[in-house]
């Protein structure tokens, strides 16, 4: 019984379901153009992507034709695939190695921009550039694994809490409430200080504590919107099973505020680990990170500011990539977050 | 309105709990030994440690020593550091000096937020208005780590160079309400661009409002079609974030407090970590925990004063 398929998952791959999709979206996640971009028709009927015009668009083609369109999304799209090469292949940046340490040369401590050092030298001697250039690495780790670690558990959770209700919910929600009234960057170092060491995973465990709640919560009211739907009801009518519900009907109509919402954290969780590197709680030296450099910069900021504002500088255009990315991802997903 | 407020503060006693309980066993797992760590290098009297670790509850059990400690919150005691100084005392020096800079952050942000957001508003699908969001989307992405350090280069020692008065100190707190412009501002960057957008989004949807149109009709003049029908509907979620904010603003003043240098709850937990100051570190925890509870408890009741559709029984 449950392989009859009435209302397939709103996905845009699953072709043979397309019918299905729209009237999913219709009900489900509120899907409309933004009002801002076509002020002339304020009820349009949703656009129709191009060399699809028998199908009615799902939440996601319609989403993905609305986002290829705005320069926000191509923007950060182009810089965030340039900070991802420079994390995956920093040496076609720079020649210089920076985690060598025969490149440093304390005789040329604190050296001005030259056409050997592009971006100075530091305290140490080693070059501004080289290390800016390998900084992007362990912040864009940080950002993408805690963005996903965090999505994960407080999604998993906030579907279980959300479909089960009752006693599970209860304790789940009462549990994220407790997270919610401690200081985030408070409670990372804490959490951070309870290790010897400082790594990406440390910082990446220690946001990921704090994180999840609001993943949780949101997820929770999307699951909870969701179940209440007709096609819910139907399905559960035709004999589906309670982990199909959830898997094929529930999950795929309430996950589009869980993506938007981790594409916007994934910026703060890059701002975070600079925070708390800075600090000396994050990641350590010989470790490189731009939070770490601006932390060693900062006494002799003064006298030498390439040091400093360099990597402030790339962090600040890496954590704007990122956000420009969530803003335009919730453009396109739910036009009524804005 | 009595028993709502009562039943909400009811309802805040397992948070309290829970979230002090959490930090009370994250600082039992510190590494180090806090009595070892009060001698140094030196080495210490077995008796002493004895006596020291009997008067400080030391050698209960995990959660006979969370029970008296926090028994002891609910009289009103926050206990001694292991140096013998009252935690209270301590406490209310570093939190006065953390709710001035929070406060001066959330006064600007109030003004600057709501004022820019305004401006955007009115003059929205224009130049204005996408010059304010494009500040927004800047504003949000600039760590605080970052304009702490731009600001203070350019605004502190620049503009002092510059025009040899000293505008905003760049260093502790010792200018009076001067030393706090700087930092606050700092420390409120980021809201300032959420409250900014947030009022821009809810005055538009307000401003669209029949009643609005209707008072446009009645022949009311702009200012007041706008300041009366319009910014007073468009108040709740701006409320609701400016009070879930201070907690915010308190909690994470810790970079903007080591950046200038300003000895408050941020820069006294992040030294009690280390010196495993136990109750210090609960402590300053605790009162964050009871700012972000007693701040929502406000902002609920002000939905009433603002919306008198909304009654609490």
């Amino acid at each position: 019984m449950s392989d009859i398929r009435p209302v397939g998952p709103a996905h845009p791959e699953t072709e043979q379901d397309a019918p299905a999709d729209a009237q999913v979206t219709a009900v489900g996640v509120p899907e409309a153009p933004p009002l801002q971009e076509r002020p002339e028709q304020p009820d349009a009927v949703p656009v129709k992507p191009k060399g699809r015009r028998d199908k009615p668009a799902s939440l996601w083609s319609d989403a993905w034709y609305d986002l290829r369109r705005r320069p926000l999304f191509l923007g950060a799209s182009v810089l965030i695939a340039v900070l991802l090469v420079m994390a995956i292949f920093p040496q076609l940046f720079t020649s210089i190695d920076p985690y060598d340490a025969k490149t440093c040369v304390l005789a040329n401590a604190r050296q001005d921009i030259s056409a050997a050092h592009w971006f100075g030298t530091d305290n140490q001697g080693c070059d501004v550039y080289a290390r800016t250039i390998y900084g992007a690495r362990n912040s864009i780790v940080v950002g993408v694994s805690t963005t996903v670690v965090t999505a994960l558990v407080g999604g998993l959770l906030g579907l279980i809490a959300g479909f089960r209700s009752g006693a599970t919910d209860t304790l789940l929600s009462r549990t994220t409430e407790i997270f919610f009234a401690i200081p985030p960057i408070l409670g990372a170092l804490l959490i951070l200080a309870m290790f010897r060491t400082g790594n990406v995973w440390t910082v990446m465990l220690a946001l990921a504590v704090l994180a999840w709640p609001m993943t949780f919560r949101i997820m929770r009211a999307a699951v909870i919107t969701a179940k209440n739907q007709d096609y819910v009801m139907a399905a559960r009518a035709l004999g589906a099973g309670p982990w199909r519900i959830m898997f094929r009907h529930i999950l795929p109509n309430s996950i589009a505020p869980v993506i938007v919402v981790a594409t916007i954290n994934l910026g703060s969780f890059i701002a975070a680990e600079a925070a708390l590197s800075f600090l000396g709680v994050g990641i350590r030296s010989p470790d490189i990170s731009w939070g770490l450099m601006i932390a060693e910069a900062r006494d002799r900021f003064l006298e030498a500011w390439e040091p400093l504002l360099f990597p402030a500088f790339m962090l600040s255009l890496t954590v704007l990539a990122f956000i420009m990315l969530g803003d335009a991802v919730r453009d396109a997903l739910d036009p009524k977050l804005r | 309105m009595g028993r709502y407020i009562i039943r909400r503060l009811i309802q805040a006693i397992p948070v309290l709990l829970g979230s002090t309980l959490l930090i009370f066993a994250t600082v039992f797992a510190l590494p180090g030994d806090p009595i070892a760590a009060l001698a140094g290098e030196k080495r210490q009297d077995p008796k002493v440690v004895e006596v020291l670790r009997d008067q400080y509850h030391l050698n209960d059990p995990f959660f006979a020593q969370y029970w008296h400690y926090i028994s002891g919150v609910f009289r009103g005691d926050f206990g001694r550091t292991y140096a013998g100084v009252e935690v209270s005392e301590l406490m209310a020096a570093k939190f006065q000096v953390t709710i001035n800079l929070a406060m001066t952050a959330l006064v600007m942000e109030a003004i600057i937020g709501v004022g820019l957001g305004l401006w955007a508003a009115l003059r929205r699908g224009r130049a204005t208005d996408s010059a304010i969001l494009a500040s927004t989307l800047i504003l949000i992405s600039v760590p605080v780590l970052v304009t702490g350090f731009v600001l203070q280069l350019l605004l502190g020692v620049q503009l002092k160079l510059v025009t040899g008065i000293d505008f905003f100190p760049v260093a502790g707190v010792f200018d009076g309400w001067r030393s706090y412009l700087l930092p606050g501002f700092v420390l409120a960057g980021t809201s300032i661009a959420y409250l900014t957008r947030l009022t821009r989004t809810s005055l538009v949807e307000t401003l669209r409002a029949d009643y609005v149109r209707t008072a446009i009709a009645k022949g009311m003049s702009r200012r007041r079609v706008i300041g009366r029908h319009a910014l007073r509907n468009a108040l709740i979620p701006l409320v609701t974030y400016l009070g879930a904010d201070l907690g915010t603003l308190m909690g994470g003043a810790v970079i903007t407090e080591t950046i200038f240098n300003i000895q408050g709850i941020g820069q006294e937990l992040f030294r009690s970590v280390y010196e495993r100051q136990q109750p210090v570190v609960v402590g300053i925890v605790t009162l964050l925990v009871l700012v972000y509870i007693l701040a929502n408890l406000v902002v609920d009741l002000l939905y009433a004063v603002l919306d008198p559709r909304i009654r609490y029984e």
